[in-house]
């Protein structure tokens, strides 16, 4: 395919979403059916150049060598120039294939999701979640049904513009660029969690969520800063791709724990992603994150925002392996494998005892990015961004499916009129098998995925990889944690499913939950084949009997990016018993504990666990650790000593001191200086001068043309004489 | 031939009365006049600047040329402000027309 | 005394005279018709000064249509000030005064000038309207303020139009 062609496409890829924005905002917001099919047109047209430019990018021998780039000056600084561009190596070729898809997947089933054709509310209000609106039925009764979102254009506004966020973070071919999309994106996911804002709970969310990220995009910033004053540009291909560069980095060293510059630029951007990817301890408004409509949970935490934090830890990766012999892990790699492993055991112990459908998702969410980002503080460079794609299909299609069943629920609450009923808690539903089987079918898939179902789901593969990757290179506590992590994901996907899906319906509302229209299990479909399909690109070489089958083109083709191609793992038996063991182990736990779960019972869980079992309900209190040993301090920093000591007390009194003397030396001058002579003489004479001065020149002011004619002439004549004779 | 001297004091001379009349008249179409009689003397002058300077030059002639072009424009609108003002005020004595004075 | 030097003091004498009236007279109407005097004055020095195309450009445009653009103007506007009453404003004689003074001083300073006694001219080239005509429209000499005097006086003419017409209700 022609190179121009291509790289041409990829700067155009992010426009149509953004387009679709502004034309939503400035022009269409009244009709709802113009608005989303503006913005999934352009959700469809920005996926259409995707695919073209990944079918080229697929279609490049040495992608990796010799990547798709274009760019052009921005900011001149100084001599040079800023300069922005878009690139497409094999790496980002791989996240945009997921991205199109999710993104796609996420425009059509929020139609459904909003109730799109469904009635005007009795009393919707905008900021509120609908309410449902009553239809009076050919036979004359009267039912309540979904309403239609009252801020349905608004919607589709917002997601277009984070959208077209991660779309340009893709594409970017420099950190600085990606900052941009990851901002924008920031500012949407805080429009978007506050979508509701008629909820109190849905504004404090949004602010935490922008409050959190805000304190991780600080150290980015700083790491960002860093880099530059160091390389003096931000551009992958500069940085990333050349060794002079990171060996320069390496070997300078800062006073920071002794770390190379390399390191320590690595950590402060990875900072960054502990507050947009949610690991400990910046993961608490991921979950509080749930308040905004579905659709943007699926957006934030599979297609785009979260992954957006992993991307750019893949992305940094030469930089922080940059002193990295191959085998001691460094500093940063060691804090970023710690965290990535002690969060995805930590997220998982949580999501046990959640009852909250999407709660439990969320958590689930952090626990799996912190398996990314402790394989990638492991060097296991593919295996993450393998793991970062499978888990964006099968977590948007978790979500989506979540979605659907709470969209079912609602459809029995609205049935039955018990407003009491919360339609995502998962204690109120089972047996939704059988009312909403393509919903059923594709989370079963979706967990499946997310457990590690052996051999067939692709978040086997990909997690199989990880723990091989622990294993061969015997990073002993992080493969026990992650693959205790893995056997608690097990349970809680069965747990979840369990729950909601099988035996009898505990409520009057889950028995009459209906199936969702087509445009939201559309979605669900497509995702789930590639929760399937996509694990198989990745199959190791030498794994027994299916090994070789399919070559392992994900290796292949992504390991091309970095300068080193990594080699794949050697085979080890070890870790792939023990996946399959937690995998099988967890699924079948789940079972046994939740099969014969009643209406009213306790959780199962309860009494085994104790005490503990409320440290995990209410999240190891850590909103409550936060709340008394950092916002409340904070709080009484700003209130008490800054405002009331410092300020009101120290600075005040100071100023004040100052104002008094200040004020004693204007009175004296006032009395003494100003009012006899600056007043009375220079500015009461010069205005007494001027008035009497006017009142004796005002005869000539006739009014009369000629009068004025005469008097310039007759001056100009005095002037000229006496230019002509005394010159 | 006739001096040069000759030609601009008649100018000054028609200049200076026109200025007179601009001056002095209470009428406004006489002010007019007075202005096409100043103009007639910048004419002279540059007509006769030519003449006796460099006649293959024809810089003073093309401004002459300009100048009647500018009375022309000048008398139109003059006139017809007049006319204008005149329906309304039913007066052409420039002294009249105080609207603007203080 | 030459003839032509006669011819120029007779023209003058008629033209400054005409002038003298131009201001002074109380009727308009006379006032108008002495200026066409003064303009045919002013026609036959231009004749005297070898500028044939400004001398029947001065008769043509001037008296032909300014002049009688004047005397219309002047009948339209005559009832408002009837021959009786006094033509000029009270501080006349300062007008005077002013106008002397500017006249002299004018004298004086072209006497000042070397060129001012200048006798002799060299010839007029046979061409020379031909040469008026190419100053006129060659990018080289005056197309330029051609061109503009020709947007002032279309904007003149709409202005007067536009001002003449009053309101119409």
């Amino acid at each position: 395919m022609n190179h121009e062609f291509v790289t041409t496409l990829i700067w155009l890829v992010p426009l149509p979403p953004l387009l679709a924005f502004f034309l939503i905002v400035l022009f269409t917001n009244r009709s709802k059916a113009l608005s989303h099919t503006i913005a999934v047109g352009a959700a469809l047209l920005s996926w259409l150049g995707s695919m073209i430019i990944f079918i080229a990018a697929v279609g490049e021998e040495y992608l990796g060598e010799h990547p798709f780039l274009s760019s052009i000056n921005w900011l001149p600084t100084g001599d040079t120039f800023l300069q922005i561009g878009v690139q497409i190596d094999p790496l980002s070729a791989a996240v945009l294939f997921f991205v199109a898809w999710t993104i796609l997947a996420i425009f059509v089933y929020s139609v459904g999701y909003h109730n799109f054709g469904q009635p005007k509310g009795d009393h919707d209000q905008p900021g509120l979640p609908p309410h449902g609106a009553t239809v009076t039925d050919a036979h004359g009764h009267k039912h309540t049904v979904l309403s239609v979102e009252p801020m349905y254009s608004r919607f589709f506004a917002f997601i277009g513009l984070f959208a077209f966020g991660m779309y340009t973070l893709v594409v970017s071919d420099n950190l600085l660029t990606l900052f941009v999309g990851w901002e924008i994106m920031g500012l949407c996911s805080y429009l978007l969690i506050g979508f509701w804002y008629g909820k109190p709970s849905a504004r404090n969310a949004a602010v935490k969520a922008f409050m959190t990220t805000r304190v991780g995009d600080v150290f980015m910033l700083l790491g960002l800063a860093f880099l530059y004053s160091a390389t003096g540009t931000l551009n992958y291909r500069e940085i990333f791709y050349n060794q002079v560069t990171l060996d320069a980095l390496a070997k300078a060293t800062t006073p920071f724990l002794g770390m190379s510059a390399a390191g320590l630029i690595g950590l402060l951007l990875f900072i960054g992603t502990v507050g947009k990817s949610a690991q400990w301890p910046l993961h608490a408004w991921l979950p509080d994150a749930m308040e905004g409509p579905t659709p943007v949970s699926a957006m934030i935490h599979a297609a785009t925002m979260v992954s957006a934090g992993v991307y750019m830890v893949i992305r940094i990766f030469p930089l922080f392996t940059a002193d990295w012999g191959g085998y001691e892990l460094t500093t940063t790699m060691a804090i970023i494998g710690f965290i990535g492993a002690f969060t995805a055991f930590f997220a998982a112990t949580i999501a046990v005892a959640q009852n909250d459908i999407k709660r439990v998702l969320a958590y689930s969410t952090i626990s799996q990015l912190g398996y990314m980002i402790a394989a990638l503080g492991i060097g296991a460079y593919v295996a993450a961004a393998f793991h970062l794609i499978t888990h964006a299909f099968f977590k948007a299609l978790l979500f989506l499916g979540s979605g659907s069943v709470i969209h079912g629920m609602e459809h029995g609450v609205m049935h039955t009129g018990n407003r009491k009923v919360d339609p995502q808690d998962m204690m109120n539903m089972g047996g939704l098998r059988k009312k909403m089987p393509i919903t059923f079918w594709t989370f079963l898939i979706g967990g499946f995925a997310l457990s590690g179902f052996p051999l067939v789901t692709a978040g086997f593969w990909s997690k199989d990889e990880i723990l091989a990757d622990a294993f061969v290179h015997s990073h002993w506590a992080i493969f026990i944690t992650l693959a205790l992590a893995a056997l608690m994901t097990a349970f809680y996907t069965m747990r979840q499913i369990t729950l909601t899906f099988f035996g009898a319906p505990r409520t009057e509302e889950a028995e009459h939950a209906h199936e969702t229209p087509w445009t939201m299990t559309l979605p669900l479909v497509v995702l789930s084949v590639f929760a399937v399909g996509y694990g198989w690109v990745g199959i190791p070489e030498h794994f027994p009997l299916i090994g070789g089958l399919i070559p392992n083109w994900f290796h292949e083709f992504v390991g091309g990016t970095l300068l080193k191609h990594p080699k794949p793992v050697d085979f080890n038996i070890v870790p792939l018993l023990t996946s399959l063991v937690v995998a099988l182990g967890g699924l079948g736990l789940g079972w046994l504990v939740y099969k014969d779960f009643k209406a009213g019972q306790p959780d199962p869980l309860e009494k085994p666990l104790g005490f503990m079992y409320q440290v995990l309900k209410n999240k190891y209190y850590f909103d409550e650790f936060y709340g008394h040993f950092i916002i409340k301090p904070v709080v009484w920093l700003s209130e008490v000593f800054t405002s009331k000591w410092i300020d009101k007390t120290a600075i005040d009194g100071i100023l004040h001191a100052f104002g008094f003397a200040t004020d004693g030396l204007g009175h004296t001058f006032r009395i003494y200086l100003d009012a006899p002579v600056i007043n009375g003489v220079i500015g009461d004479g010069s205005y007494r001068l001027t008035q009497w001065a006017g009142k004796q020149l005002r005869f000539i002011q006739t009014g009369r043309i000629q009068a004025y004619l005469a008097t310039a002439l007759a001056v100009a004549l005095v002037l000229a004489a006496a230019y002509f004779f005394l010159a | 031939m006739v001096p040069l001297s000759w030609y601009l004091i008649l100018a000054a001379a028609l200049f200076s009365i026109g200025l007179f009349g601009v001056l002095s008249r209470k009428n406004a179409i006489a002010i007019l006049l007075g202005i096409e009689l100043m103009m007639n003397a910048v004419n002279i002058n540059l007509v006769a600047f030519w003449r006796y300077a460099n006649p293959t030059l024809m810089a003073g002639q093309v401004f002459t040329i300009i100048v009647f072009a500018v009375a022309a424009a000048e008398v139109a609108v003059g006139l017809a402000l007049v006319i204008s003002i005149y329906r309304r005020h039913n007066t052409v004595v420039a002294e009249d027309l105080n609207l603007m004075k203080w | 005394m030459t003839p032509q030097q006669i011819i120029f003091l007779l023209t003058a004498f008629v033209a400054v005279f005409s002038a003298v009236n131009v201001v002074s007279t109380r009727n308009m109407v006379h006032a108008a018709l002495w200026l066409i005097a003064t303009l045919f004055g002013a026609a036959v020095l231009f004749a005297l000064l070898e500028a044939s195309f400004i001398a029947v450009v001065q008769v043509v445009v001037y008296i032909g249509a300014i002049a009688i653009m004047f005397i219309f103007a002047v009948m339209l506007t005559r009832r408002d000030i009837r021959e009786g009453g006094p033509q000029h404003n009270p501080g006349w004689w300062s007008a005077a005064v002013i106008s002397v003074l500017v006249f002299a001083s004018l004298v004086v300073v072209l006497s000042n000038w070397s060129g001012f006694n200048t006798v002799s001219a060299p010839p007029v080239p046979e061409d020379s309207l031909v040469l008026l005509g190419k100053a006129l429209v060659s990018p080289d000499a005056f197309v330029l303020p051609f061109e503009v005097a020709s947007v002032l006086l279309l904007s003149a003419l709409v202005g007067a139009v536009y001002v003449a017409i009053g309101n119409k209700k």
